[in-house]
């Protein structure tokens, strides 16, 4: 019974990645596309809880749904709505080829996935029900991969430096303009 | 493990990357290209913490956590240069900011 249900789920959360995805890609509005991708980060979130990683899948809906795309949406309700119409007047040779190259790209990715893991990776080992939690993921942080955890501190400090000098030197021109 | 195999999850995070590659190839509004790079990461990300699961050790969802970090300074600094490109009154298309100075 257990197993029916977590089938369900995952198909159903599966298939709400794939068709917000697809959804981001083809929309005309980016307002759309961006709440589009709330939903695919939403239905993400729960694929890595039935992959039992709690904490990223707090971490993901607080960051990127919670963060990032209110950022977003704030940028798309300043900048207005002009995007371009990624399907319309018919199949031009850049749409078919960009089309082919994400085919190629997936086929090339399943392809080397199968040829390198495909007969061990049916097998997922049992885990301790403290696997993914806050506790273990913290814990990991700050022994194991403690010089990670500081160069990430850096890149946000870094990115915070560079957000605030790109908006004050666009400043400066609007004013001399 | 209950449900379905690893090699589904694999499966789906294939997709979401080639559907990520798709956008950023096929538009031409930056925010656009911005919103389907996060796609792709987001794909990397799930191959990531499946793999983390199929090795039954946590690194794995430590270095989603450091992508995730990136990713969201990514998007200041790409958002930031959009909104720069904006005030400056040139056309929001990747195809015709093709000058580095003009």
């Amino acid at each position: 019974m257990g197993n029916v249900v977590v089938w369900f789920v995952w198909f159903v959360a599966a298939f709400a990645c794939l068709g917000s995805g697809a959804a981001v890609v083809s929309f005309s509005n980016p307002f759309y596309s961006a709440l589009a991708l709330i939903g695919n980060l939403g239905s993400l979130a729960v694929l890595y809880l039935l992959l039992s990683a709690e904490f990223v899948a707090a971490a993901q809906v607080l960051v990127y749904a919670g963060a990032v795309m209110v950022m977003f949406l704030f940028v798309i309700a300043y900048l207005g709505r002009h995007a371009d119409a990624p399907w319309a007047g018919g199949p031009s040779w850049q749409v078919l080829s960009a089309v082919a190259a994400a085919g190629a790209l997936m086929i090339e990715i399943i392809v080397v996935i199968g040829l390198k893991a495909s007969g061990r990776l049916s097998d997922a080992p049992d885990v301790a029900s403290s696997f993914g939690s806050p506790r273990e993921v913290g814990k990991l942080f700050l022994t194991d991969h403690l010089l990670a955890f500081e160069i990430t501190s850096i890149v946000l400090l870094a990115a915070a430096v560079g957000g605030v000098v790109l908006g004050s030197h666009a400043r400066d021109e609007a004013e001399a303009q | 493990m209950k449900g379905p195999d690893l090699t589904w999850y694999l499966a789906v995070a294939a997709f979401l990357f080639a559907i990520g590659a798709l956008g950023v190839m096929l538009r031409r509004s930056p925010l656009i290209v911005l919103l389907s790079l996060e796609i792709m990461l987001n794909g990397a990300n799930l191959a990531l913490i499946t793999f983390s699961r199929h090795h039954g050790q946590l690194d794995g969802q430590v270095f989603a956590l450091a992508v995730m970090a990136v990713a969201a300074s990514e998007v200041v600094v790409g958002l930031g240069l959009i909104v720069a490109v904006n005030r400056r009154k040139l056309e929001l298309d990747v195809d015709k900011l093709s000058t580095l100075r003009g």
